[in-house]
């Protein structure tokens, strides 16, 4: 999953790795520093060590294959989940792979009952949280002589440990420097390490994002030279990992700001922030296309933090706000973003309605635009496009107990949906819009796809 | 490129959501793969359904390690949209080719194709067979489509030959 999937699913993953697992379950973290496409930063090799589970990092496709089937392996041995870290320059590659795996015949487990290792109430979560620490204990001494690390030795003037990508990076910005290149980085080898700084004149870790193995490495007494702080932003490259290297600080050559993304011409989202901005709205928006409503010509979003977020905050802002500015507040959410994080939202609208109460905007353009046109259980097709049941977002919101909800098409029903804008605002009561008009891409993949089957 | 070329050769491709830069990085990665070349190829397309710009690295040659074009290192900038040259400026040198879509007939320029006639140019330089080409274009896209690309791509290789 994405890294800030990790977060929602973190509540399971920290008892996870208390009840352990009979079959191999990996965690596949896609981390994105540098934010090509993403809300923040966040390194989640954090959560390997936070949630107490094995990690792998391939360095590239090959080892994003080797690393997969070895995981499970790991994963089966131990009987713990492992966490497969990428990144985006892992993930958005493509690379000569060889195959060495033929795919086992997939079988059907038996059931077998064990209160102990899966009922997580105190007594049996008290034993199960030992024998986590044990088979950490027992995974760092597998790593130290694990094949997932190896050591290149090369001038010992300059030792560098690093991890993923990174060790690409550095191997082509210091081809004379000795490397140790972590495939398992938690449990740390440390041992391993110590050998290896011990055996070089200066030692450096190359990591990108936060200073994981550094901090671990340095809490076991092992001196090693630690990056500046502005390499703990962004992706590192050739040239970026050179500077590192010679602790040069000075700012990265720039070119030309790149184009920004806009929503496409004809995009149905453009109707509402015309009207969000002519309205002078306060706009607690979500994540996905309509985000860009942050930006010229409309300036109609004041905040979005992450999926699920906009009606949590627009309740609140409509709660702690003076009534003159809570009846501007109306919170935006897409459609795919609202079954996944939006329903308890409307729930607690509806049970601690504001004294103002509320207007929550979905924006039903049939799909999941901005992540490439995923289906999701409201548009009534499943991801391989076969039908399915479709869940009725009106229907939903009803059943909660929202005082009023309308469907609207934006476009053609444009000056209605203006008045019932300014109605609901100016009213006491929970109110739904649903926004009804499919995205203009997922418009032409429906008509593909007809043509395909006619 | 000579066959015992030690250094990799490095193509970047930049340009804006939809014009099909990622799809002709990967039918180079392809070809430079078929050629029996070590390959890596890895892209920036965060929100590009939305016209914002895309690029995407590929190097091949005996070994490649970082799978992004350092700085200065680029040898050929296809630059499908001419707009993106600014913005590649950093990994730019004075000898770094650059293909641009003036480059083309002005009929070509605002082809969806122009990704297919900008491999041709490309290949100008790189010199992979011709009928390695074609078999790629056929493998990427199907019937009429197919065809017109091939046709494109034919028509730019000849003009580029005179
Ligand atoms: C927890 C989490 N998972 C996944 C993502 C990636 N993501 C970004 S936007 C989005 C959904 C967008 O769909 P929708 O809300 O329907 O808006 P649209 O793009 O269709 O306008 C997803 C899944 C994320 N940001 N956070
Ligand atoms: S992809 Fe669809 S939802 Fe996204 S901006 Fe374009 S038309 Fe709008």
């Amino acid at each position: 999953m994405k890294h800030v999937g990790v977060n929602v699913a973190a509540d399971p993953l920290f008892t996870l790795t208390y009840t352990g697992t009979r079959g191999g379950l990996i965690l596949v973290s896609a981390d994105d520093p540098g934010l090509a496409s993403s809300q923040n930063e966040q390194d989640n090799r954090n959560y390997a060590k936070f949630a107490q589970m094995p990690m792998l990092e391939p360095a590239d496709s090959q080892e994003a294959y080797d690393f997969t089937i070895k995981a499970f392996e790991l994963s089966e041995k131990f009987g713990q989940p492992v966490m497969l870290r990428m990144t985006t320059r892992v993930c958005h590659s493509r690379a000569p792979v060889t195959l060495w795996k033929t795919p086992e015949e997939q079988t059907t487990p038996e059931y077998v009952r064990n209160v102990q290792s899966s009922v997580m109430i105190p007594a049996f979560a008290k034993k199960a949280h030992v024998r986590v620490v044990n088979t950490m204990h027992k995974l760092q001494e597998f790593n130290e002589t694990s094949d997932f690390n190896m050591e290149i030795s090369r001038s010992r003037d300059l030792g560098i440990i690093t991890s993923g990508v990174a060790y690409q990076h550095s191997c082509e910005a210091a081809p004379d420097a000795s490397v140790l290149k972590l495939g398992m980085t938690w449990p740390l080898p440390i041992e391993k390490i110590r050998r290896f700084a011990e055996s070089v004149k200066r030692c450096v870790v190359v990591e990108e994002g936060t200073r994981f193995i550094e901090e671990a490495v340095k809490a076991c007494g092992i001196p090693v030279d630690a990056k500046d702080e502005v390499f703990e932003y962004g992706e590192l490259n050739v040239s970026r990992v050179r500077k590192l290297l010679a602790h040069d600080t000075s700012p990265d050559e720039k070119g030309a700001p790149g184009r920004p993304p806009a929503l496409c011409p004809g995009c149905p989202h453009r109707k509402t922030f015309e009207i969000l901005r002519d309205l002078n709205c306060i706009v607690s928006g979500d994540i996905g296309c309509y985000t860009l409503g942050v930006l010229p010509p409309f300036n109609a979003m004041d905040c979005s933090v992450c999926m699920g977020a906009s009606i949590g905050l627009g309740l609140g802002l409509r709660s702690a706000l003076s009534e003159k500015d809570a009846r501007r507040v109306v919170s935006v959410i897409g459609d795919s973003t609202f079954v996944h994080s939006g329903i308890t939202g409307i729930v607690q609208m509806v049970y601690n309605k504001p004294a103002t109460g509320h207007l929550v905007l979905i924006l039903d353009n049939s799909t999941t635009a901005m992540t490439g046109l995923q289906e999701h259980p409201a548009t009534g097709r499943h991801m391989d496009m076969t039908p399915a049941p479709k869940l009725i977002l009106e229907d939903l919101c009803r059943s909660i107990g929202v005082d009023h909800v309308d469907v609207i098409d934006p476009v053609s029903q444009n000056a209605e949906y203006i008045q019932l804008i300014k109605d609901r605002l100016a009213s006491n009561d929970t109110s739904v819009i649903v926004v009804r008009r499919s995205c203009i891409l997922e418009m032409k993949k429906i008509a593909k796809l007809a043509k395909k089957g006619a | 490129m000579s066959e015992n070329s030690e250094k990799n050769i490095n193509v970047l491709f930049a340009g804006i959501g939809g014009q099909g830069i990622i799809r002709a990085s990967d039918m180079l990665t392809e070809a430079a793969f078929r050629m029996g070349y070590d390959v890596k190829k890895s892209e920036l397309h965060g929100m590009s359904q939305r016209g914002g710009s895309v690029s995407s690295d590929v190097r091949f040659g005996k070994k490649v390690l970082s799978p992004m074009i350092p700085e200065h290192e680029v040898d050929y900038l296809v630059a499908v949209s001419s707009d993106q040259i600014e913005v590649c400026k950093p990994f730019l040198n004075e000898h770094t080719i650059i293909i641009r879509p003036e480059d083309l007939p002005e009929e070509d320029r605002n082809s969806k194709m122009i990704n297919t006639a900008m491999l041709a140019k490309l290949n100008a330089y790189l010199k992979f067979p011709h009928d390695l080409w074609i078999q790629l274009i056929r493998e990427n896209f199907k019937g009429e489509i197919a065809e017109q690309n091939i046709a494109i791509f034919q028509k730019t290789e000849q003009n580029s030959a005179q």
